[in-house]
């Protein structure tokens, strides 16, 4: 997996002048055809990034403006979202949310996935299969009774109580594709150590632990990015405003007709930053990390 | 590694206890609730109802036979398009090309965005009176004023469009994961024995991506059958209850009218009807009968 990870530099310098054996040299010649490519990159761009572009120019230009690039450009929404509306808070309360979940699920991710991959266990089928099941489970649905839990463990209006509430919904399909992650990686190498006199542990963190990194990134930013979206258990659970997470701090202000669009707009932006730019770097090792085999289970 | 130990129990231990309490509990007392009268608002009605919830919502509840057809041409929409358009991109995004990392971090990047986000987003787009609409009335394209999310006839292409736009780089991501995995040997003998670009997609590419449409598109299509956060926060079910699903309409049973027998009995509905289909697609696609 190591060899996945230093593939990209070795692509971007192409030893020069030399055809290279690879399938993409059919577009290489076939200069005629790239249009082929281009043309439809460039709309889909169009429809990913126009929407986005629209939210920043709300976001940075004085309100009853109409400009399409706004200039001077004004703070004056990311100062009412983030110190009158609390933005500020609600980030706050996300970002110890996210980590929360990023931490428990990764951790516990690799404790399961490593016993499903590593172990032959009564029970493994029923457990596999009960993971597997708990994803058809709509969260919508688990309203009302998990309302009547979080009120019995007196987790209403707790950031602690959306953490783990999250980590159980997150956890199973986690722990599904990091198992697919460790049996990827060859067992020789971990049972040689133990030979050598390696206890299982020791070898798990000298073995195991270097290899699973794209994996560790992939599974941890899911989990990240999840729980940071969170809105449902986030908008029954917390009805305390100092509990709010910035998609239910968002929710109080849209509305087709009669919303502050420049706040809306400020929110958007404080709300998306973080996790697009968590996404950004972590795109590459997610796609490397999901194509080492996690998709084939 | 087939020694008997205590170790995997131990690993799978703290899974286990959240699985107990948020997941396995709550699912019992779905069904309990479900045959019970139990509504906040009316407690002296409260108790033992028998099948009268469920004999309410086949034979007596419109809304629940709507919402289930909204539900089940919403998923297939949602995903087929998903699919169709992800695919393609990834496919693009798999060639050479100057900027290709900078080209796949930003048509991915809405992956990343939540409901409530992409909501938020598309009202600034959509809103009649500052909207992209508005704009284009004034470069003389269209009529201003326009209204897609208030109209009938037009809300549930935006909503479509709305979810694609989040959703496509899901496929994408998955599709072009997998792509990178297809060794590269088999697109040359293809080559060399003469196919074409397209037969080569369709005899090398296609039968590889197989197992990964399958799995993404069941995954994706329950996903998309629990979706609440767009829909509720972008139409809130409206106008007129056209877009409602059933998970949104179990949603404002249980914040709403507080109907949490009735809710819950929609809920179990829902339960059975997706693990029928996900176990008939399961059985389809073989998935999990690793040897």
């Amino acid at each position: 997996m190591t060899e996945t990870l230093t593939r990209p530099p070795v692509d971007a310098t192409p030893p020069p002048r030399q055809p290279t054996k690879r399938r993409r040299r059919a577009v290489a010649e076939e200069p005629g055809k790239r249009w082929m490519i281009h043309v439809p990159l460039v709309l889909y761009l169009l429809f990913t990034l126009i929407p986005f572009y629209w939210m920043i120019v709300f976001a940075v230009r004085p309100t009853g403006s109409t400009q399409l690039v706004p200039w001077p450009i004004t703070f004056e929404h990311f100062d009412t979202v983030w110190n009158d509306i609390g933005f500020g808070i609600f980030f706050y309360n996300s970002v110890v949310m996210g980590l929360g979940v990023l931490v428990f699920v990764t951790i516990l991710s690799v404790m399961g996935g490593y016993a499903l991959a590593r172990f032959r266990f009564r029970g493994q089928r029923v457990f596999l299969l009960a993971m597997l099941c708990s994803q058809f489970i709509p969260g919508a649905m688990m309203l009302i009774p998990l309302f009547v839990i979080f009120k019995g463990l007196g987790l209403l209006n707790s950031i602690t109580g959306l953490i783990i509430a999250e980590v159980a919904f997150q956890l199973p399909l986690s722990l599904i594709l990091m198992s697919g992650f460790i049996r990827n990686i060859s067992v020789e190498l971990e049972e040689a150590a133990m030979v050598d006199g390696c206890s299982r542990l020791r070898a798990f963190f000298a073995v195991v632990l270097p290899q699973l990194k794209p994996a560790l990134v992939a599974v941890g930013s899911f989990a990240f990015i999840g729980a940071w979206n969170q809105f449902l258990f986030a908008l029954m659970f917390a009805t305390r405003q100092d509990k709010f997470t910035l998609p239910v701090g968002l929710s109080f202000t849209l509305g087709e007709f009669n919303t502050d669009f420049g706040a809306l707009a400020a929110g958007g932006v404080v709300a998306a930053v973080p996790v697009v730019l968590v996404f950004a770097v972590v795109q590459r090792f997610l796609v490397q990390g999901l194509s080492a085999g996690a998709v084939k289970g | 590694m087939r020694t008997r130990t205590w170790a995997p129990y131990a690993l799978i231990a703290p899974t286990l206890v959240l699985m107990a309490v948020f997941l396995v509990y709550p699912i019992g007392s779905v069904v309990y609730y479900s045959l019970q009268r139990y509504n906040v608002t009316q407690p002296w009605k409260n108790g033992f109802a028998g099948l009268d919830n469920f004999k309410q919502m086949l034979f007596d509840d419109p809304l629940f036979w709507q919402s289930l057809a909204f539900s089940a041409k919403w998923v297939v929409v949602e995903v087929g398009l998903q699919l169709l358009l992800g695919l393609v991109l990834a496919l693009i995004v798999n060639e050479t090309f100057i900027g290709r990392g900078m080209a796949r971090a930003l048509v991915f990047s809405p992956w990343a965005v939540s409901g409530v986000l992409t909501t938020g987003i598309w009202i600034l787009l959509l809103n009649p009176s500052t909207g992209i609409f508005q704009q284009l009335s004034q470069w003389g394209i269209g009529s201003p004023g326009t209204s897609v999310l208030g109209n009938p006839d037009t809300v549930f292409e935006a909503l479509v469009v709305t979810e694609l736009w989040r959703g496509v780089p899901f496929f994408a991501i998955l599709l072009l994961a997998d792509l990178q995995s297809i060794p590269k040997d088999l697109y040359e003998a293809a080559s060399v024995d003469g196919a074409s670009r397209w037969r080569r997609f369709t005899s090398v590419t296609l039968p590889h991506l197989k197992d990964a449409i399958i799995l993404s598109t069941l995954l994706r299509a329950v996903w998309e059958f629990n979706n609440v956060d767009l829909i509720y926060t972008l139409t809130g079910g409206g106008p007129a209850n056209q877009t409602t699903t059933l998970p949104l309409y179990v949603a404002r049973q249980a914040v709403d009218s507080h109907n949490f027998g009735y809710g819950s009995a929609l809920t179990v509905a829902g339960f059975l009807i997706l693990l029928f289909f996900s176990i008939a697609y399961l059985r389809l696609s073989k998935f999990g009968s690793r040897a």
